[in-house]
C-alpha cells in the first residue's frame, strides 16, 4: 500500500491529521458514542493515559481535525509475541463522523497510522472487527487489507 | 468454494465491464477473452442488465457498459443474481440427529465467513487487487500459519 496521503477535502475545508491532545478526549468519546451507541469514557481515558505515558512510539493515537473540530480518530499499537505473531501494527479503533465518510478522512488516518508503524519498524498491519460490520469491513478491504493467517475463536463461559 | 459456471461468467463480465467503464464492450469480446459460449454469456448479461449493473448500448459500436457503482457493488451482489450462497439457518424441525446438528454448526461457520468475505469485497476493491497483482505485489492472503499458539502454546 502506498504511504502517499492525498488531501482529504470536504465542503468546509481540508482535514489534517495530528497526534491526540488532552482537550480532544471529550470529542473522541462523543464521536465514538455517536457511532457505536455505547459510551466508553473510562476506556478512552485509560487509552489516552497509556498513550501519554508511553515513552516509545509503539502506541499511536491520532485525530483528524477539520476547521478546528475533531471529525475522526484512529488508535493503534505495535504488538509482538502475542498469538505467536511477529511484531506488527494493530488498529484497534477507528471512527469518522458519518457525514464526512467517503471523503478519504478514514484513509488519511489509516495511512498516517501506517507511516507511524513503519517508523516503529514493522511491515504488517492487522485489525479485527465484527463480522456484520459491513461498512468498516469494506473500508479496510478497499485499503488492500485481506484475511490473515489467524482465526479468532471464542466460547461462552458457563 | 466452487461457484456455478453462470456465476463465474457474471463475475467476469461485471469485472471486465467495470474495468473499462468508459467503453462499450461487445458480448463477443467478453466471450472470447474468457472462453465462454456466446449464448451462455448472453443469458448472463441479460441478468446483469435486469439487475441494473450493466446496460446494453445499441447501434454501431454498441455493446455493454457497466452502469452500477463499483465502489458499492460487492461480489456477493453479483453472485446472488445467479445462486444462493447464504448460510442456511438450521431448521429445528428437520434436525434429526445431534451429530447432524453439530456438523451443521461447523458448516454454518464456514458459510458465514464465506458470505462475510464476499460481501466485503467491492468490484473496485477486486479491480485494485488485480492491479496490484499485475504490478507484481503481494497476490494472495498470507498462507503462512502462525508458528505457535497464544501464550507460548504449541
Amino acid at each position: 500500500m502506498s504511504s502517499a496521503v492525498q488531501p482529504a477535502v470536504s465542503a468546509t475545508g481540508s482535514v489534517s491529521i495530528r497526534t491526540v491532545r488532552p482537550d480532544d478526549l471529550e470529542a473522541v468519546i462523543r464521536l465514538d458514542e455517536a457511532i457505536t451507541g455505547a459510551a466508553k469514557p473510562a476506556y478512552w481515558a485509560k487509552l489516552f493515559a497509556e498513550f501519554e505515558a508511553a515513552s516509545d512510539p509503539t502506541l499511536s493515537f491520532l485525530v483528524a481535525e477539520m476547521s478546528g473540530r475533531v471529525v475522526g480518530f484512529i488508535a493503534g499499537e505495535v504488538r509482538a509475541v502475542e498469538f505467536g505473531s511477529d511484531a506488527c501494527g494493530w488498529v484497534f479503533g477507528l471512527d469518522v463522523e458519518p457525514g464526512l465518510r467517503v471523503k478519504s478522512v478514514g484513509t488519511k488516518l489509516f495511512d498516517t497510522l501506517c507511516d507511524r508503524f513503519r517508523a516503529a519498524g514493522v511491515s504488517k498491519v492487522r485489525t479485527m472487527l465484527a463480522r456484520d460490520n459491513d461498512l468498516v469491513l469494506a473500508f479496510f478491504r478497499s485499503l488492500g487489507m485481506m484475511a490473515g493467517p489467524f482465526i479468532q475463536l471464542e466460547k461462552d463461559l458457563d | 468454494m466452487r461457484l456455478q459456471k453462470a456465476t463465474m461468467c457474471g463475475l467476469y463480465a461485471a469485472l471486465e465491464l467495470a474495468a473499462h467503464a468508459d467503453q462499450q464492450i461487445s458480448a463477443a469480446e467478453i466471450a472470447d477473452k474468457y472462453d465462454i459460449s456466446l449464448n451462455h454469456l448472453a443469458k448472463v448479461l441479460r441478468t446483469l442488465v435486469r439487475a441494473k449493473l450493466v446496460e446494453s448500448v445499441r447501434g454501431a459500436g454498441g455493446g455493454y457498459r457497466f452502469c452500477g457503482n463499483p465502489k458499492r457493488i460487492t461480489l456477493l451482489d453479483v453472485i446472488e443474481l445467479f445462486e444462493n450462497v447464504s448460510a442456511d439457518e438450521p431448521d429445528a424441525s428437520q434436525v434429526e440427529a445431534e451429530e447432524k446438528r453439530a456438523l451443521d454448526s461447523v458448516l454454518q461457520e464456514i458459510d458465514h465467513i464465506t458470505v462475510t468475505t464476499l460481501r466485503s469485497v467491492s468490484i473496485t476493491t477486486l479491480l485494485n487487487i488485480m492491479e496490484k497483482q499485475r504490478r507484481g505485489g503481494a497476490s494472495a492472503p498470507a498462507e503462512r500459519p502462525a508458528r505457535r499458539g497464544a501464550v507460548g502454546g504449541e
